[in-house]
């Protein structure tokens, strides 16, 4: 029924646009679709990246004149590049299963006839919608997958702009190879981790970057994301004692392992959280006060105000009320900027031109609202410029602490918890 | 055996308990009336809902959330028979199963539109700190659901079985034109059913909800352990669900922990297998 009133709604929209169109001449419309987990175990970040592509097109559409500033695109009126046609977002659910994913994106693809395809969180997931794009012709731009296969493919249509598992695994074994220098104890390290797509190659590219950096793993924990219950895996924790533990997971068991380590009463002197469902903000709103100095990553750090990031930061509380970009935000918003970006280069919405003009894209720090070191494809489609921050968990926020040259924050160890 | 893994097992019958608790009313829909409740997870999904709203709204623990989620859900109970079940009964075999399956998705996404998507927690001292006890850690939350579970499972198998409610609940299943001709009213006995089925699942949701994360798609997560629970322990039968839920909370922890994670519901399913293959109305269901 709600895909119904969904379709309704979106049929009145684009009779809106439509109407728009015709009184003001040769505008037209540019669809870009989004494949994203509205329901399932990951909803909660789906939805908070469905407020960031809406906010995205709204800004495109209808402009920012202190965003106009410092990004050219935001002075409304749609793409110049292609005489001010509007974006338009078709945002679908992939309810978190790789079957929906595929579903919904051959559906854009098909049938609401996007010009672009913007997917799908979940690594797993991404995994199978682009094999349809790839097979449509269809530029798919991924903003937050991060297992590494997935531009091993040897595919021509595909794009990612957010650092991948490599670059984290390079950034904690320099961050854990620092701490020991500096005297922490850091002679065993347990790895736990969901498993699926995401958790396992994460779990994998860690575990290899871990060896090489001479840090020790002792203990490796695969467990389903579904879970009712994590209490032995906590218990398998407790017994081994590591020093250091870093977790993979999602939303809802990140949530359970909180609870679980609090209610166990066990905590390591480090611990990790290789962002996921530990930055969802439903996680750090229910579980910050009982997780002080977890450590994660992410691609979000406000900044200066004025900057780019800083501004959209305020626009983003406005339009959820009152949470900010965070780092799974921070980067679908950066991937609609680049797609944005891209389309209005190519002059044209169609999606042979769109790939070429996401191979050419060049852009530069200050113009991004993630904190990457710029944005450019290799011939993989992988973007060489994506970077990652080390953050903490301080009164239920994140700051970020590491590299120095980027920190807000000092780091303090050992791990606080409740 | 090592003290870690006496906790493994301590947490196991905790589990169980509450396992069995909300599959009870499950069991007795199907006992009285042949009918699967698909929407029974989202039952226990509005019970925790009721719990979290009455914490946010009014700041009331399990004391208020219990009654209150037990008396709202038996209302939803009884109002899904008389507004649905009763008219798909007359309709084939498959107008039930869709039936309740149209209900299951209506509430969950009734519930996304009005909650949203985000995951909500009660605090976790609500119910008490966690004591230890012979060097086993109990934490409260825990301990309240599962001995509540225990109670009010027993409970409602002692209904069904020694009372005179429950031999006229009986008699309809049995035979509702017999039973109509001895006076009991089947329509009536029906509806207690699912009022009763819907407070014991309220009351599961308000206490699983002290615990674990509330989202509007928990249910699905809940209900699967419920079927097999169900299954396990036989279609209809109280105390099945009961020794069924208990076994998969130990044999679910103790897998996890010995064995891995991943492995733990291969365990459990083997064994579902294994009692279907020798029972196949399951542990104390009737052949």
């Amino acid at each position: 029924m709600i895909k119904a009133m969904r379709r309704t709604v979106a049929a009145f929209a684009a009779l809106a646009l439509l109407g728009l169109g015709g009184t003001a001449g040769a505008q037209q419309v540019v669809k870009i679709g989004a494949v994203y987990p509205l329901s399932g175990n990951s909803a909660s970040t789906g939805n908070y990246a469905k407020m960031a592509f809406e906010m995205g097109a709204d800004i495109i559409n209808n402009g920012n004149a202190e965003l106009a500033k410092v990004m050219p695109l935001a002075k409304g009126g749609g793409l110049p590049g292609l005489k001010g046609a509007k974006i338009q977002m078709v945002i679908a659910d992939n309810q978190g299963t790789p079957a929906a994913g595929q579903n919904q994106t051959l559906r854009l693809i098909t049938e609401e006839k996007v010009a672009a395809v913007i997917c799908c969180y979940q690594s797993g997931i991404t995994l199978t919608a682009s094999a349809v794009a790839e097979r449509y012709g269809i530029p798919f731009l991924n903003a937050e997958s991060v297992a590494a296969n997935l531009t091993e493919r040897g595919f021509k249509w595909f794009f990612r702009t957010t650092p991948v598992a490599a670059d984290f695994a390079k950034a904690y074994s320099t961050f854990l190879n620092e701490q020991k220098a500096a005297g922490r104890k850091v002679d065993s390290i347990a790895i736990v981790h969901e498993n699926t797509e995401y958790g396992n190659s994460v779990s994998s590219v860690l575990a290899d970057a871990f060896g090489k950096a001479g840090l020790p793993v002792t203990q490796k924990i695969a467990y389903s994301a579904n879970s009712t219950d994590v209490q032995p895996q906590v218990l398998q924790l407790k017994e081994k004692n590591p020093d250091v533990v870093i977790f993979i997971s999602y939303t809802s068991d990140a949530i359970l392992y909180a609870k679980t380590m609090k209610e166990l009463n066990w905590k390591p002197a480090i611990l990790i959280a290789d962002d996921g469902g530990f930055n969802d903000p439903a996680f750090v709103k229910a579980m910050g006060s009982v997780t002080e100095g977890l450590i994660s990553r992410s691609v979000f750090a406000a900044g200066k105000p004025g900057s780019v990031a800083a501004i959209l930061d305020e626009l983003y509380k406005k339009k959820t009320g009152g949470d900010g970009l965070d780092d799974v935000s921070a980067r679908v918003l950066q991937s609609f900027f680049v797609m944005a970006e891209a389309i209005n280069n190519a002059g044209s919405a169609d999606p042979a031109k769109i790939r070429d003009a996401l191979r050419a894209v060049e852009m530069k720090p200050e113009q991004l609202v993630a904190g990457y070191d710029g944005v450019k494809f290799d011939d993989k489609g992988q973007n060489v410029q994506a970077s990652t921050l080390i953050t903490q968990m301080r009164n239920g926020n994140y700051v970020s602490v590491w590299p120095k040259s980027r920190a807000t924050h000092e780091l303090i160890l050992p791990y606080k918890g409740w | 055996m090592s003290m870690t893994l006496v906790q493994v097992v301590v947490s196991g019958l905790l589990l169980g308990a509450v396992y069995a608790l909300f599959s009870s009313g499950l069991t007795l829909i199907w006992g009285m009336m042949n009918v699967v409740n698909f929407a029974h997870g989202d039952f226990v999904m509005l019970g925790m809902y009721t719990a979290v709203m009455i914490w946010t709204a009014l700041g009331g623990g399990p004391w208020a959330s219990v009654p209150a989620a037990a008396m709202l859900i038996a209302t939803l109970g009884i109002a899904s028979y008389f507004l649905l079940v009763r008219h798909i009964m007359r309709g084939p075999m498959l107008a039930q199963i869709l039936g309740t399956f149209g209900l299951a998705l209506f509430l969950r996404y009734g519930a996304l539109w009005t909650f949203g998507a985000n995951f909500k927690t009660l605090p976790d001292d609500l119910v008490g700190h966690s004591f230890i006890l012979a060097g086993i850690r109990f934490e409260g939350a825990r301990v309240l659901a599962g001995v509540v579970g225990l109670v009010v499972t027993l409970l409602l198998h002692l209904l069904l079985t020694r009372t005179a409610i429950g031999s006229r609940m009986l008699a309809v299943s049995e035979d509702a034109t017999a039973a109509q001709l001895m006076g009991i009213r089947p329509q009536r006995m029906q509806a207690l059913a699912w009022g009763m089925a819907g407070a014991a699942t309220g009351i599961a949701g308000a206490l699983i909800a002290t615990f674990f994360y509330t989202s509007p798609t928990v249910g699905e997560t809940l209900a699967i352990v419920a079927f097999v629970t169900v299954s396990f322990g036989g279609f209809g039968s109280v105390l099945g669900a009961l020794v069924a839920g208990l076994v998969i909370g130990v044999v679910e922890s103790l897998s996890a922990y010995l064995i891995g994670p991943v492995y733990k519901d291969v365990i459990v399913y083997i064994l579902f297998v294994l009692v279907l293959w020798f029972r196949p109305q399951g542990l104390m269901g009737k052949a």
